[in-house]
């Protein structure tokens, strides 16, 4: 069954995209990498420590990946923008995960600053993939303003609680065209087989597998999960009604002449 | 992309390839889907489709009760004038019918709003020829300032106006505007277009988009039945409509699928459409698009008006005439009408009808700011 | 002379262009950007930018996050 995933012109060969922070140790984002075979690597953008200089992570992440920076740190669309522009001059690629957040104590997304820095960065020539609640009329703007996708959170970053925002993201997958990628919250592999299976396009995760036991095989599963539900998604146009029919034909008239 | 692009992507011989290469059996597969592709509107309007009307009937009641209740929305139409430009091969109000023509003097549009809401409508369609000489945007706008006092929705059919007309008459008090491509192929819509501005094609197609843009609330947009193959027609007035919802998402979009009727010197190249084809197609036009709303014409029966009524109608005219002046001056016997009306009856029994089949008729759903 | 890198006011002495500061500090340049008073500067022109007092300068580099 050909199933090709593609961010505008750029062919994705994973559906599990992996989020590197929270890693006890860097040597198992590469690990994990191989294991899960993980395409999307989402990274940050942090100060140099010019103290104690560490590995940088990018020599963990091998060279066919496609490097996702976000924004994160951001508390607004300025300081988003700022970001993506020094993230851009790295040459690493022009992907950036729009992350704006002012709210410390949830860590929600502010969707408004999202979008106005979704606006200057899309017209920047960015492939921009904004991080957001999964407010319908919101996305609806990203993707006019040049979203490549649309990730709307499960629930909130790093509270393993799950895919909460099941209805609201059912009616985005409906309405939007773009691809959405559930991002944030999930933290057992069923959960991202119920993204899925109800037709994202793809997940992001990153606590639920840096913070493991044994991350490289809870990757592992988070794959296979992601496999599995992409693959009941696609087989599940079922023949058959999932609606009560009525008794009496509603046609009959047809017939009567 | 607008429209037209759209358009531009297909063309007849293809679209009749497909319609005859589409596999019945994915009709259970779409008819539980969330939500239709082009390509599914294209099975469910295929030959290949009729065995399964009424498993599509099933589902299209459904959605109709799930997006709408039980509840049918009544309005009348109101002939302002038929002095018309145009000659359209298929219409009776055309510019060489020497037909008597009328318009409505201000006192007599009260005295025609008087007595339409006397009757409890609260909902009119306003209509009027192509002629910008006899009834200018200026007319209309006096017509409906009014009407704004006799009635809470008052929509328009009448020519393709420009954006800001449009804007002007939301002003006055409009919310709706109703514009029939008639047909979309635009081959056949030369042939029956032969003359006057309604020629120009894309000027027309465009018109509901510019109504939206100008800030109306419900666009109405139509194909007249027989003049083309109908699979067609409806495929891409389905995917106009389509267009326009998810281009205008506070708009409501309407869709209406008159079929041809005879009228005076008639229009000979009819292209027939059976009560099965238009059943067919309201069901395919309500799965298709849930949320649309959809009107059927007193042109039909009325026995036919209240077969169809459970599969996705939720507009219907009641005590309709095509006379200018119909609801109150006695012009009938000497004037020619649009077209023929088959389901007479008044509002009262239209009512009563609704009620014995447990539907709610509505003659007023929203109100004026 | 006083500069403030990456929010610290730092002292310097013997570096007179962006490049000698970097190497000076132990950087691998090709694993950071550097912003010299907001405007970011591509490695190529770092031996061009001459530093003066109170000059502002980030230096950031990808760590993990998601």
């Amino acid at each position: 069954m050909s199933d090709i995933f593609k961010i505008r012109d750029k062919q994705i060969k994973s559906r599990l995209f992996l989020g590197t922070g929270k890693f006890s140790d860097k040597r198992l984002v590469k690990l994990v990498i191989d294991a899960a075979k993980v395409d999307v690597v989402t990274v940050a953008l942090r100060r140099v420590d010019l103290e104690s200089q560490d590995e940088n992570i990018l020599d963990y992440i091998p060279e066919e990946c496609t490097l996702m920076p976000n924004t994160s740190g951001a508390r607004t669309a300025r300081e988003a923008i700022r970001i993506a522009r020094l993230a851009k001059a790295t040459g690493c690629g022009n992907w950036i995960k729009i992350e704006v957040i002012s709210d410390n104590q949830y860590l929600l997304p502010d969707n408004l600053e999202t979008l106005k820095a979704v606006e200057v960065l899309a017209a920047e020539g960015f492939v921009v993939l904004p991080y957001i609640s999964p407010d319908i009329s919101m996305a609806r703007r990203m993707v006019k303003a040049g979203a490549a996708a649309i990730m709307p959170l499960g629930s909130p970053i790093g509270s393993n609680r799950g895919f909460k925002t099941e209805e609201l993201v059912r009616i985005m997958i409906r309405q939007i065209k773009v691809p959405i990628i559930v991002d944030a919250g999930l933290a057992m592999p069923s959960q991202a087989a119920k993204c899925m299976e109800i037709g994202c396009a793809a997940v992001l995760v990153n606590t639920a597998i840096a913070t493991a036991q044994d991350p490289i095989n809870m990757a592992l599963a988070f794959s296979l999960a992601v496999e599995a539900g992409r693959k009941a998604y696609l087989s599940s146009k079922r023949p058959g009604i999932d609606f009560a029919q009525a008794s009496s034909p509603l046609t009959g008239f047809l017939t009567q002449e | 992309m607008e429209f037209r692009g759209i358009l531009k992507q297909y063309n007849a011989q293809d679209l009749k390839n497909k319609f005859n290469a589409v596999s019945a059996e994915k009709i259970k597969t779409i008819i539980s889907k969330d939500k239709l592709e082009s390509d599914d509107l294209l099975v469910l309007l295929s030959p290949q489709a009729e065995p399964y009307l009424e498993l599509m009937a099933q589902k299209a009641n459904q959605l109709t009760v799930q997006y709408f209740g039980k509840v049918i929305q009544l309005y009348t139409p109101l002939y302002l004038s038929n002095y018309c430009i145009n000659s359209c091969a298929y219409c009776g109000f055309k510019a060489e019918n020497s037909s008597q023509r009328k318009k409505l003097s201000l006192s007599e549009v009260k005295k025609e709003a008087e007595f339409i809401s006397a009757t409890g409508l609260k909902h009119i369609l306003i209509l009027t020829g192509d002629s910008r000489q006899m009834s200018p945007v200026s007319y209309i706008q006096q017509c409906v300032e009014i009407l704004k006092d006799y009635f809470s929705s008052i929509a328009i059919e009448t020519y393709a106006l420009s954006q800001e007309e449009y804007a002007q008459l939301i002003r006055a008090g409009i919310d709706g505007v109703t514009i029939y491509q008639e047909v979309y192929d635009r081959a056949v819509y030369a042939k029956v277009h032969l003359n006057g501005p309604k020629k120009d094609y894309d000027f027309r197609l465009d018109a509901a988009q510019r109504a939206l843009f100008a800030g109306i609330r419900t666009a109405n947009v139509g194909v007249l039945l027989g003049l083309n193959n109908w699979r067609e027609e409806v495929f891409f007035m389905a995917m106009h409509a389509g267009y326009l919802q998810e281009k205008f998402l506070s708009a409501e979009i309407g869709v209406s699928v008159p079929r041809i009727k005879p009228h005076l010197g008639d229009f000979a190249d009819i292209i027939p459409v059976s009560d099965k084809n238009l059943t067919q197609i309201i069901l395919a036009l309500r799965i298709f698009l849930p949320r649309a709303g959809i009107n059927l014409s007193t042109r039909e029966t009325a026995k036919l008006r209240d077969d169809l009524l459970a599969l996705g109608i939720t507009r219907i005219s009641a005590g309709s005439t095509t006379a200018v002046g119909g609801h109150t001056l006695n012009y009938e016997q000497n004037q020619d009408e649009q077209f023929q009306i088959s389901d007479k009856r008044d509002v009262a029994q239209i009512k009563q009808m609704l009620q014995q089949k447990q539907y709610q008729p509505v003659l007023k759903d929203w109100l004026r700011w | 002379m006083r500069l403030k890198i990456n929010g610290k006011q730092q002292e310097i002495k013997d570096c007179f262009d962006l490049e000698k500061l970097i190497s000076s500090k132990g950087l691998n340049p090709n694993n950071i950007v550097v912003e010299y008073n907001t405007k970011i500067i591509p490695k190529q022109n770092w031996p061009e930018v001459i530093l003066k007092p109170e000059d502002m300068i980030e230096i950031v580099s990808f760590v993990g996050g998601g």
